[in-house]
């Protein structure tokens, strides 16, 4: 027993290594005195205190904050509503609706982009923040109404019989009932848009304009001007509110 | 006195297929009614009516004289008792039971006071702070039930609450609603498809098939009384012999020729004429099996039958004997299985008698209803 290869262990580790040494790399980099980073040329914060010298940064990261928060809030409201209908209708219409929803999931992002764009253009709609909202909105629903339909399989509908009985009327039920029982599932919808909004570049990059640059299109512009070292202090901050909100997440709904 | 619940011709249809046919019901105060049924008999969707989750299509239902067919189910003074529990499983025992009365705005001290009477009363006193998910499948059944009561119902409606529990668990459950029933005096609608739970809780049965009462009566009525071939073989086991009437010895019994078995004496359940044709029902426990014919035969009747199968049920053995056409089935306690007493076996001949009284006329008979008896399971064809 004790001499067998560890084989699940070692394949544990490939993967670890596989998916966080780039990671670990950039974060190094951060750190890292040389220019144009490449070899070690000892620790520096210089790089950080560049990054917090440059507004246009930070405006950037104002952008990406206001898209991600409203596109979310909105798209979660909207993608459990999708979801409910999904699950307790089951008419014909109720077919096609699933099957639009489910569509963005296969759209590919650049027909997307490229459709939404024509249709702003066509509007005479300017482009600017709230087109990259109504954009975000557009793909984060579905991936909402899908988490949330996940959940909802579980939900046992004779709950609300059950609270009816009890004499609660529906107010009552969605706050008291629904809401506290499918809260967990809308949250893992919630913060799937959430991540999906912050990390999107290729719609963005189509419905954007001028002043509406989000952080990953700020990222990819500061690329090409040739600053990475910059991108890598501002890529391992970014890094640690992820797995912050990450970290939270799970907690709360391991909690429940 | 007014009856608690009256269901008055009340139907209820799902695309044309009547679920609930014209059905009509009066509860009194404080009984326990059974609706019982194979599934999909309709017996469900009556409920569920009665709880307002359904609006029938034509009729009314008044609770107390007053008109509730209208009502949504949260302005009824009427608590369910969910199939599988409906806990909230967001929320403590103790919230679970308090909902309804927090629904009702009541005092937080009075809600307290009163949950924790019902906790104490279900003996759940000790699981007030747990989750529904660190229950066991009886407690949660009591946290059911507290929930349902602590609102002090006209009437409470239980859906097959035991259905989900195992045997041991059922029995035990079955003992402590009847005991709740005689502490709260609340009357009980308890719908089954369980003859036995049906039979050993409840005031009056109500029989039902196709969306139709079959037979209404107390448990002893359905069961020594069935009225036709549905009922007998619904509760319970029991054999269908069918004959003509021959004679009429007196004014008590007739002689039923029943083909390939002979002439029977049967008591006279209805009125008959000779000629008339009869179906009758005898339970497999009012027969009884023997090697010698018994000695004083007036008012049985005996026939020879070849012993097919028997099963061995531990309190009693059951016994598969062809006779004539007929496949009887036998249910006997054996006197000393391990003593000096030579047990029946396969393929003996004996003799099967029964009290003339024991045979029931039924008032109709489909022979598709034999399909229903438990026999097919536990005896199957070699």
């Amino acid at each position: 027993m004790r001499n067998r290869p560890n084989i699940p262990g070692f394949i544990a580790i490939t993967v670890l290594v596989f998916f966080y040494l780039p990671i670990f790399y950039l974060v190094m980099q951060s750190f890292n005195e040389a220019r144009f980073g490449g070899p070690w040329r000892g620790f520096s914060l210089q790089w950080y205190a560049l990054l917090f010298d440059r507004p246009e940064v930070w405006r950037a990261v104002r952008n990406t904050l206001i898209v991600a928060l409203s596109s979310t809030a909105i798209s979660t409201v909207l993608g459990t509503l999708a979801a409910w209908c999904l699950h307790h209708y089951r008419s014909r219409l109720q077919q096609s609706h699933y099957v639009l929803v489910y569509a963005p999931l296969v759209f590919p992002d650049l027909l997307m982009g490229i459709s939404l764009l024509l249709l702003f253009i066509n509007l005479g709609y300017p482009l600017g923040l709230g087109t990259v909202i109504l954009a975000h909105i557009t793909f984060c629903i579905s991936y909402v109404a899908f988490v949330v339909l996940g959940r909802l399989q579980d939900f046992d509908y004779n709950l609300i019989e059950a609270s009816q009985d009890l004499g609660a009327g529906w107010a009552t039920i969605i706050y008291r009932v629904l809401l506290p029982v499918m809260g967990p599932g809308i949250l893992a919808g919630a913060l799937l848009a959430l991540t999906l909004s912050i990390d999107d570049f290729i719609i963005t990059f189509f419905v954007s304009g001028p002043t509406s640059a989000t952080l990953p299109l700020y990222v990819f512009g500061m690329m090409k001007q040739g600053s990475p070292t910059i991108i890598n202090a501002l890529c391992t901050l970014f890094m640690l509110a992820t797995f912050s909100i990450v970290i939270w997440g799970q907690r709360y709904l391991y909690r429940r | 006195m007014a009856a608690l619940l009256e269901i008055q011709s009340v139907t209820k249809r799902y695309d044309n297929l009547a679920a609930v046919d014209n059905v009509s019901l009066e509860l009194e105060a404080g009984e326990v009614f059974s609706l019982l049924g194979p599934s999909g008999c309709g017996k469900t969707t009556l409920l569920r009516m009665i709880a307002g989750f359904e609006t029938p299509d034509s009729g009314r239902i008044l609770l107390n004289g007053k008109d509730i067919t209208a009502l949504p189910p949260n302005k009824r003074t009427i608590n369910t008792v969910f199939q599988n529990y409906a806990l909230f499983p967001h929320m403590t025992v103790f919230e679970n039971v308090a909902f309804g009365l927090r629904m009702q705005k009541k005092a937080k001290p009075e809600i307290s006071i009163e949950v924790d009477a019902m906790l104490d009363l279900m003996e759940l006193s000790d699981h007030a702070s747990k989750k529904p998910n660190q229950l066991s499948g009886g407690q949660k059944q009591r946290v059911a039930i507290a929930r349902a009561l602590v609102n002090k119902p006209k009437l409470l409606l239980l859906d097959e609450p035991l259905a989900a529990l195992d045997l041991k668990l059922r029995q035990r459950m079955l003992i402590e609603l009847d005991a709740i029933h005689d502490e709260v005096g609340i009357t009980f609608l308890y719908v089954t498809h369980d003859q036995s739970e049906a039979m050993s809780l409840s005031d009056r049965i109500a029989v039902m098939n196709h969306g139709k009462f079959e037979q209404m009566g107390s448990p002893v009525e359905i069961y020594e009384a069935p009225i036709n071939s549905f009922v007998a073989a619904f509760i319970g086991d029991t054999n269908f012999l069918n004959g003509k009437v021959t004679a009429m010895p007196n004014d008590e019994f007739c002689t039923v020729r029943v083909p390939s078995l002979g002439d029977l004496l049967v008591w006279k359940d209805k009125d008959v004429r000779v000629g008339e044709e009869l179906n009758l029902s005898i339970r497999p426990e009012k027969l009884r099996i023997a090697r010698k014919k018994p000695e004083k035969p007036d008012l049985l009747n005996c026939i020879q039958a070849v012993v097919e199968d028997v099963v061995y049920l531990g309190s009693l053995t059951k016994y598969r004997l062809k006779s004539g056409e007929y496949t009887l089935i036998v249910e006997q306690q054996h006197g000393h299985y391990l003593l000096d007493e030579k047990p029946i076996t396969w393929e003996e001949i004996v003799w099967v008698y029964w009290h003339s009284e024991d045979g029931y006329m039924l008032q109709s008979y489909q022979q598709d209803d034999e399909s229903l008896m438990a026999l097919s399971e536990d005896m199957p064809d070699e």
